[in-house]
């Protein structure tokens, strides 16, 4: 039984190709555990190796003012080098707090009342921060977008004339690309957001902006089909037992169109991802859209590599962000997905 | 008789494209408390129209529904109705689906603790208790069905309205359902409507048939009543000669009176222009 649990568990969170190891592990039927070991991790193995080699022939021959386009031991070794100069940057920061508490705790012994300062290191961001930085980014943008988008396309779904009416607008917007949006939310964010002492830098507010605009229309689109389109038998159940409006759209409208919404939000959170990266190297925020950019006008040796690194980042990023959407539609949704 | 329910005289028209359509004629239907009647007809004559327009669900162009000689024209738990798909909401449980009624129906008039009670009471009824927590996708067709019943139940409605309830199950689950059924109405003794294209289900359920003429401007044809005696057995039944001659009557109408013209090839009035005509045969 709880073997059976795991299982489940696993092929819910999308790691099916685990299934048959751990079937294996406990000898049950290992001629077909093994053939599908083959299956599900034998034939993407051997793709992905045929892909590296491929690049990597291919890349040897690609001659850039830069150098030789990497290839895959390039980027092997500049994630190294990623990883080391995070460690570096870690470690000097942890002296800097170091030496700030004992230059502290010295004034303190000499002169009890002294006021003390203390400083946030300002060291450079690594590239580890720049991932964290631009996922905090894309799910305060994709945030924004779903508390817009889920409730206009609720109302949307109720009402047909509502829908009829925005439908123009929502399909004139959709494809408009984050580069033409970037400007004009900067001018907006920069006349409106006036502070001092800002909160949040406007180079994140101009990207999570950006990316709300972007990816708000997948949602509100699959929101407004979800709910116009419940079984009318349901509905009617809802009239027979006298349900008021607003237990109506709480307690059927909204559970029956969760599927869709959330198929939905799984499409929105993937764009916002792509749009990210384009928002944030024109605004300058520190994520990897910005360490793209930096690497691009540094235009060392390193820089393609470096680069390609976080090409890959991004791909591997972007696949777990859709796992974790389907996930939790798999667990929150009632259908089958 | 004192007539409990009274379709007085209905008729709807629908608005198409190529001006109104007039589904039902005049409908004229009295019924007794306690009186469980079918509605048979061909698909398509109208009879879910009908319970529909008892239910509430649609307005009737002319004509009134009279429940209790109160006139009814909003839906309401005092109708319940029985869909034939079900209808229950997926991601509900089983005793959740039927709660989701009874907290609606009896607000303010049983504590919880009763709710609870009667939401398990009438689940015991169709014999349900078992899956009380299994969510619609885990039971099977005919189970779903049960829990549909017992909701429209659990309203404790003035009049049960059925729309061919059990249409889509297979014969065997059919024949269980219709006993449990019949078990049910001996034990409440409800009023019922019940909208079928079964000839036997007819017979052996009801205490009176009415069949439907066919559509458009569809309206009750002949009303047979049934005098076999409660309870009713379908072995015992199957050499029974009334009900025989019922069922011979009922299969009469349908197939002689109220015969369907053959569907092919297709029927065109004469208004409709040549291409149609040609679309139509494929030309």
């Amino acid at each position: 039984m709880f073997k059976q649990n795991t299982l489940h568990y696993l092929s819910v969170a999308g790691f099916a190709w685990l299934v048959p190891l751990i079937k294996l592990a406990s000898w049950e039927n290992p001629r077909e555990q093994a053939q599908e070991i083959v299956r599900l991790i034998g034939l993407p193995v051997i793709a992905i190796l045929v892909f590296l080699a491929i690049w990597s022939t291919a890349a040897s021959r690609i001659d850039t003012s830069l150098g030789t386009f990497p290839g895959p031991t390039a980027v092997v070794s500049a994630a190294q080098g990623l990883y080391q100069e995070h460690v570096v940057e870690r470690e000097k920061a942890v002296a800097f707090y170091e030496r700030q508490n004992k230059r502290n705790e010295e004034k303190l012994a000499r002169n009890p009342d002294a006021e003390i300062k203390i400083r946030d290191y300002t060291g450079k961001p690594t590239y580890f921060d720049q991932i964290i930085t631009s996922l905090i980014t894309v799910f305060t943008g994709f945030l924004i977008a779903s508390i817009i988008a889920v409730p206009i396309g609720i109302t949307c779904g109720l009402s047909p004339l509502l829908n009829t009416a925005i439908t123009p607008i929502i399909q004139i917007l959709k494809p408009v690309s984050p580069l033409a949006w970037l400007p004009l939310v900067t001018m907006v964010v920069s006349a409106v957001y006036v502070s001092d002492d800002p909160l949040l830098s406007k180079s994140f507010i101009n990207s999570a902006i950006t990316v709300t605009l972007c990816c708000m229309w997948p949602t509100l689109i699959n929101t407004a089909v979800g709910v116009a389109n419940i079984d009318k038998d349901l509905i009617n159940v809802g009239r027979v037992i006298q349900l008021g409006w607003f237990t109506r759209v709480t307690k059927i409208a909204i559970p029956a169109a969760l599927p869709m919404i959330f198929t939905g939000l799984r499409i929105s959170l993937g764009i916002g991802w792509m749009v990210l990266i384009a928002a944030e190297m024109l605004a300058q925020n520190p994520g990897l859209g910005k360490f793209v950019w930096d690497e691009f006008q540094n235009g060392s040796s390193e820089s393609l590599a470096r680069i390609m690194v976080a090409v890959i980042t991004i791909g591997f990023v972007g696949f777990i962000l859709d796992s974790f959407m389907h996930t939790l539609h798999k667990i929150i949704a009632h259908d089958e997905a | 008789m004192s007539t409990y329910l009274d379709i007085s005289q209905i008729s709807i028209e629908f608005p198409t494209k190529t001006g109104p359509f007039k589904a039902l004629d005049k409908v004229d239907l009295k019924i007794a408390r306690g009186e469980f009647i079918s509605l048979i007809g061909h698909s398509g004559c109208g009879k879910s129209t009908v319970l529909n327009i008892v239910a509430g669900l649609y307005e009737a162009t002319e004509g009134a529904v009279i429940l209790e000689s109160k006139e009814v024209n909003a839906p309401g738990p005092d109708r319940a109705v029985v869909f034939q798909h079900h209808s229950l909401f997926p991601w509900l449980t089983v005793f959740e689906n039927v709660e989701i009624a009874v907290k609606q129906v009896f607000k303010g008039k049983k504590s919880k603790a009763e709710m609870r009670q009667w939401v398990d009471y009438n689940l015991a009824l169709v014999h349900m208790s078992h899956a009380s927590h299994k969510l619609p996708a885990e039971i099977s067709g005919g189970m779903k069905q049960r829990v549909g019943i017992a909701r429209a139940l659990a309203m404790e409605p003035k009049v049960l309205l059925m729309d061919e309830p059990f249409g889509a199950l297979d014969a065997l689950t059919r024949a269980h359902l219709q006993d449990a059924l019949m078990e049910i109405q001996s034990e409440l003794n409800n009023t019922v409507i019940l909208i079928t294209h079964d000839v036997d289900e007819a017979v052996l359920l009801s205490d009176r048939i009415v069949m439907m003429t066919n559509g458009p401007a569809a309206k009750v044809g002949e009303i047979l009543n049934i005098d076999l005696p409660r309870p009713r057995d379908r072995l015992a039944l199957a050499d029974n000669p009334d009900y025989n001659h019922y069922r011979a009557a009922v299969l009469t109408f349908l197939h002689q009176k109220q015969a369907k013209k053959p569907a092919s090839p297709p029927q065109l009035s004469s208004a409709e222009p040549l291409t149609e005509v040609k679309k139509a045969v494929g030309a």
